[in-house]
């Protein structure tokens, strides 16, 4: 096998449902996640939050707290680094707050004592004293004359004169002519959507367990999508160089984006560095709510144009997207895939990246992608019902294929799109029958994918078996993938490779688990890598038959003669050759370091039945079936549960999730009781396709599936419910109030 | 403050220790007992992930205290294996991949099997009923379901 | 905190009477410990009651119930010949969170959180249960509906508590329904909760009794409601004459879980809805 072939077929365990290797760790509590880490001599941490949306403070009083018998040390800003720039200088004013507190729940101080309960005994003896100032936590509010200004001197380059300072980021894309376009259309129709901010909602509570010594070396446990991130980025706020603070991502108890940054990590490490003593920091639930960044809250209008037979003539769109008290709301991401499914002549997109008091937006999923679709695809919703056309039919029109110039600029390579629009087409869920109450809705759904910075080594052991080091946290069963495509390559069974999340210092740098890259990213370096040993394997045997490297191929975990002219020999196993490596020229180790690009876009369309009690607004999602390319599945059970996933979580979000602020800036709702994700009672089983067009950019054509998935859903749902209800469905959540007011004529 | 001195049972085994009367059982496990398979993800018994059987019934161990378990008999996740035989809801979860991140799979595992005991032969509906106060962020439960219908299934076979 | 074990009722009341700051007493404790993890509440002194002698029983009295402080949601449930009487009590007990907090749960701790949106107490209040307090002056008996006073208060003095909620006997003919209304399946707090107790003879009403919660900043019992039901047979015009009496009673609040006109309508709604349910059940009564 050639180092850069593409196999797309004929795969013996590619594609295989294998039992995951981790299994029994996480069946019987072994697994050790954020929180379970304990050090000899640990100190516990607490944080000391602002209770007000917007205060500049004043002075900060640990005296008390300082005296409380088993306090060992407080720190505040002035434990961190000073003169951090840019987007450093963001992340670290998130973490801990210099002058002004910027929303409910951010970090002013911090404590470390000889128990938890201690600390935040000690937490609550800080004594704070802010300056309440004005606020605002509404996207359209922010944007408007007289709103407070969250931090004057923020916006960019981008952002055009005459608008708000809370506006800091602009972004305009799009080609052809839209007004020729609506022209041309027998039916345009433009209409405004919101969305509320929705929390990834990960079971498991940030957590790390920091030592930091006198020596300045560092040791840092968390539970973490990215170490190697976290790393760089502790590094900066502690003011010490990366390489002396070695970081080891504990197991990780669900991320969805959310833990791409850090938070609490760089707090337990200056309480440590001024203890000398192991600190461990978990966050309450409530402090996940209140102070990690769900995803960003919305306001948009988008406008189509359609001729009779269900041709877009064009696409307009304005995305405001409020991403709390820092710039980076996905608004560039929201704005390129609103219309990213279809192959328009004319679109135009515009979006707002605006400041407000809320905690700061991290990744959620897709980040920007979700809410694109409930707009794009409930305007082509009603398009469709006003012209009498098929929903599907109407998007298969329309639908990008390979070639087709992609509403954010590009031309598409190979993309399955097609294919997943006719496979529901074809599904029984969408000529099944409806029951009464009950409605039907479709959408498509895209998310661009992404590649990022790999590294992984595979060293061999003596009796043939692979030692597999990736850099990306496994967040949902990747080490699976991992052996998989390891053993493909090497001809090994499955067991015989072991998969390892290696710490900082024992591989070259790798990007966060995010943007849907893991089975991508390092399972393209990981078959490299594996290709790589096996180029050495056969190296080894040509020394060993006297012939060339050339000569020789690798088959069924065996060196063989590539030909008759080769010369005759036996095949030559795996461990007979890693047996002699000591002394054929040592040890045996395959490497990948690279960038890929070749990420491949990926396209999903879900169908959904809703029923909806027209007397209370309840609503209940009855059937949900997501059809999705995967490019090419290497563990189906673990790309199902992808698709599983995606689609529960967006059913929450259109449902009931949202984050409640009151009069006062506060967050109301900062609790599972009330931030309401959906539970098993919620949910039908959840039907999934997988469909498979290869990505020419992997070794075995792999997209991401990992965030496709949650696109489709908010506009699939409230397509359903808009057409089981009979009124349209704007504003998400569509929580019962919102269901009898919409139904009431709002 | 003055810690309070309790004797208990944990998974068969007698257990001596000394608690704050705030520490929860959930704190007691994980942090004197060295039994960290029952997590919390919420502390307000909202997600189940701290899940333990008290003297045979199913409650969130977030929500009561060290001090209460005196004489009880306590059964978490760390028990349900047999030695060397994980328990037959252990296999199929693995077997089905009803679990992603694995943070809740303890606290499920401890609530099916409650379950189980009770009602050989549930309904899916009262499986998700049951399961209501277990969350689960990345399955959305479907494999999760089909986990505990299936080993419902086999034991019911062999017994 | 400090936390107590008393070896008798009154032994807890001494201590309770003692207790010169805040004091809770521990039954099941769903509501303490979430207060304590909040930060909320740290009682000084936390007695725990569970242990005592009677605490754990589900009892007859006389024709009716005895339900010990400490008996948790699971144990009712369990309990057929309660369930079979009081099926409306039973299930607003059942609908307090999930499976594990059922294992803990208690009505008598749902009624002392003085909630106005608690499950069982509109469930209570309608079957007229009634609650056996021990103080220092002795024990007296209360009806349910006088114990919460405003949210989070009840009417509870200094060194008393509850040690049982008894259920009168259960009528010939008669039934109980609870229903609320929450955005999901299962562990939301009532957005508006609505149990009715019905009497017939033959198929006419002759007694009523039904309450709502989370409607008001305690639990009501809305008689309006009751005189629209008694001398029907639950025909349509009876039913709506109840749901504009019940939305007619609401006064609530807008918060994170509802509006003040969802509440209002949704509460007609389940009145008509929790109405029938228990007409079909006292229907189905010998």
């Amino acid at each position: 096998m050639a180092f850069d072939e593409v196999k797309t077929e004929g795969f013996k365990q590619v594609g295989t449902r294998p039992r995951r290797p981790d299994g029994v760790d996480k069946v019987t509590g072994r697994a050790k996640f954020g929180a379970d880490a304990y050090a000899p001599g640990m100190l516990h941490a607490a944080i000391v939050r602002s209770p007000h949306a917007h205060a500049r403070i004043l002075s900060i009083d640990t005296s008390r707290a300082k005296a409380l018998k088993g306090v060992k040390a407080v720190v505040t800003r002035a434990d961190f680094a000073e003169g951090l720039t840019g987007d450093d200088w963001d992340v670290l004013e998130n973490v801990m707050a210099g002058d002004k507190a910027l929303y409910d729940g951010h970090a002013v101080a911090a404590v470390a004592a000889t128990s938890a309960l201690i600390a935040r005994d000690a937490a609550k003896l800080i004594e704070v004293e802010y300056e309440v100032l004005a606020h605002v936590t509404d996207v359209d509010a922010a944007m408007a004359d007289g709103a407070p200004v969250i931090r004057d001197g923020a916006a960019d380059s981008s952002v055009p004169a005459g608008l708000h300072p809370n506006v800091v980021r602009y972004h305009e894309s799009g080609h052809g002519d839209v007004h020729a376009g609506f022209g041309e259309a027998d039916l345009v129709i433009e209409e405004s959507f919101r969305t509320e901010a929705a929390h990834q909602g990960y079971i498991e509570p940030h957590a790390c367990l920091a030592q930091l010594g006198p020596d300045g070396k560092g040791e840092l446990w968390c539970c973490t999508q990215g170490h190697f991130h976290v790393q760089k980025l502790c590094a900066k706020m502690l003011g010490m160089e990366a390489s002396n603070l070695r970081v080891t991502a504990s197991e990780i108890g669900g991320g969805f984006g959310g833990k791409t940054t850090v938070f609490i990590e760089p707090v337990a490490l200056a309480l440590s560095r001024k203890t000398s003593r192991p600190v461990k920091l978990v966050m309450s639930r409530s402090e996940v709510f209140r102070a990690t960044g769900p995803t960003s809250s919305t306001s948009m209008d988008v406008k189509i144009g359609m001729k009779k037979d269900g041709t877009i003539t064009a696409c307009q769109g304005v995305f405001r997207l409020q991403g709390g008290a820092f710039p980076g709301a996905p608004m560039e991401f929201t704005a390129m895939c609103a219309f990213a499914p279809y192959d328009v002549k004319n679109v135009h997109q515009i979006g707002y990246d605006v400041m407000t008091n809320r905690p700061k937006q991290a990744a959620y999923r897709a980040p920007g992608s979700p809410m694109a679709a409930f707009a794009t695809e409930s305007v082509l919703d009603m398009l469709c019902n006003q012209l009498g056309l098929d929903p599907l039919d109407v998007r298969l029109k329309n639908a990008a294929k390979e070639g087709s110039k992609a509403s954010y600029g590009p031309r598409y390579e190979r993309i399955g799109l097609v294919e997943t629009l006719e496979a529901a087409r074809e599904h029984a869920h969408y000529s099944a029958p409806l029951g009464s109450d009950q409605g039907r809705g479709v959408s498509c759904g895209f998310w661009f994918n992404h590649g990022g910075e790999t590294s992984v080594t595979l060293a061999l052991s003596e009796d043939g078996t692979a030692a597999l080091s990736v850099g990306t946290p496994d967040i949902g069963g990747s080490r699976a993938s991992m052996c998989l495509m390891a053993a493909e390559e090497l001809g090994i069974p499955y067991d015989n490779v072991r998969t390892t999340i290696a710490d900082t210092a024992t591989l070259g740098y790798n990007e966060v688990s995010h943007g849907s890259r893991v089975t991508y990213a390092s399972g393209l370096a990981t078959i490299r890598a594996a290709r790589d040993a096996v180029q050495k394997l056969c190296a080894r045997a040509a020394a060993k038959w006297g012939i060339d490297e050339d000569a020789v191929i690798w088959e069924d975990g065996c060196a063989k003669p590539s030909g008759p002219n080769a010369g005759e020999f036996d095949p030559l196993p795996i461990a007979e050759i890693t047996a002699e490596m000591g002394s054929t020229g040592g040890p045996i180790v395959g490497h990948f370091e690279a960038t890929p690009e070749g990420a491949g876009v990926s396209f999903a369309t879900h169908i959904v039945d809703a029923e909806v009690d027209k007397e209370t607004g309840a609503t209940k999602v009855v059937r949900y079936t997501v059809v999705q390319d995967a490019g090419k599945a290497i563990h189906p059970t673990y790309v199902e549960g992808q698709y599983q996933g995606g689609a529960a979580q967006g059913i929450g979000w259109a449902l009931n999730e949202e984050y409640i602020y009151g009069d006062d800036g506060r967050l109301q709702n900062a609790v599972f009781l009330d931030y309401r994700i959906p539970v098993a009672s919620d949910l039908p089983m959840i039907d999934t396709v997988i469909v498979e067009v290869p990505n020419p950019g992997h070794p075995y054509g792999v997209r991401g599936v990992g965030e496709t998935s949650i696109c489709p859903p908010l506009a699939a749902i409230a397509n359903a419910v808009s057409n089981a209800a009979g009124v349209r469905m704007r504003h998400l959540p569509m929580s019962p109030p919102r269901i009898l007011k919409a139904l009431d004529g709002d | 403050m003055s810690m309070i001195h309790v004797s208990t049972t944990v998974n068969g085994d007698e257990v001596d220790f000394v608690c704050d009367p705030r520490e929860t059982l959930l704190d007691v496990l994980r942090d004197r007992l060295a039994l960290t398979g029952a997590k919390e993800g919420c502390g307000t018994g909202d997600c189940g992930a701290c899940s333990v059987m008290v003297d045979d019934r199913l409650v969130c161990s977030c929500l009561m205290l060290g001090a209460e378990a005196e004489g009880k008999s306590i059964a978490t996740v760390e028990g349900l294996a047999k030695g060397e035989d994980l328990h037959p809801l252990q296999e199929k979860f693995i077997e089905h991949a009803a679990l992603q991140c694995g943070i809740c799979t303890p606290g499920i595992l401890v609530a099916t099997k409650a379950l189980l005991d009770k009602n050989p032969d549930p309904t899916e509906t009262e499986v998700r009923y049951w399961l209501a106060g277990n969350l689960c962020r990345c399955t959305g439960y479907d494999k999760i379901i089909r986990a505990v219908m299936d080993t419902a299934a086999d034991l019911r076979k062999a017994s | 905190m400090r936390y107590h074990r008393p070896t008798s009722i009154g032994d807890a009341v001494a201590i309770a009477q003692d207790a010169s700051g805040t004091c809770r007493f521990l039954a099941g404790g769903t509501d303490v410990l979430v207060q304590l993890r909040a930060d909320l509440v740290t009682p000084d002194d936390l007695i725990d009651i569970k242990h005592l002698p009677g605490m754990r029983d589900i009892s007859r009295a006389g024709d009716g119930w005895r339900i010990g402080a400490a008996v948790t949601g699971a144990e009712m449930s369990e309990n057929a010949d309660l369930k079979r009487e009081w099926p409306g009590v039973v299930e607003a007990m059942d609908l307090v969170g999930s499976t594990q907090i059922q294992g803990r749960a208690t009505l008598t701790g749902n009624l002392c959180n003085a909630s106005p949106a608690a499950d069982s107490v509109p469930a209570m209040v309608a079957a007229d249960a009634t609650v056996t307090i021990a103080g220092p002056g002795g024990e007296r008996t209360v009806p349910v509906a006088e114990i919460p006073v405003s949210p989070g208060r009840t009417s509870l003095q200094k060194g008393e508590v509850i040690t049982a909620v008894n259920l009168p006997a259960r009528a010939a003919r008669s039934a109980d329904a609870y229903l609320r209304f929450i955005p999901r399946t299962e562990m939301d707090i009532a957005v508006v909760g609505c149990g009715i107790n019905l009497t017939l003879d033959g198929d006419t009403i002759t007694h009523a009794r039904a309450s709502l919660g989370a409607v008001a900043p305690t639990v009501l019992l809305v008689d309006a409601i009751a005189d629209a039901l008694i001398g029907s047979t639950l025909g349509d015009a009876a039913l709506d004459a109840a749901a504009a009496a019940a939305s007619a009673a609401c006064n609530p609040i807008d918060d994170k879980r509802g509006t003040i006109e969802f509440r209002t309508r949704v509460a007609g709604v389940l009145t008509k809805r929790a109405a029938k349910i228990a007409y079909e059940r006292a229907r189905g009564q010998s």
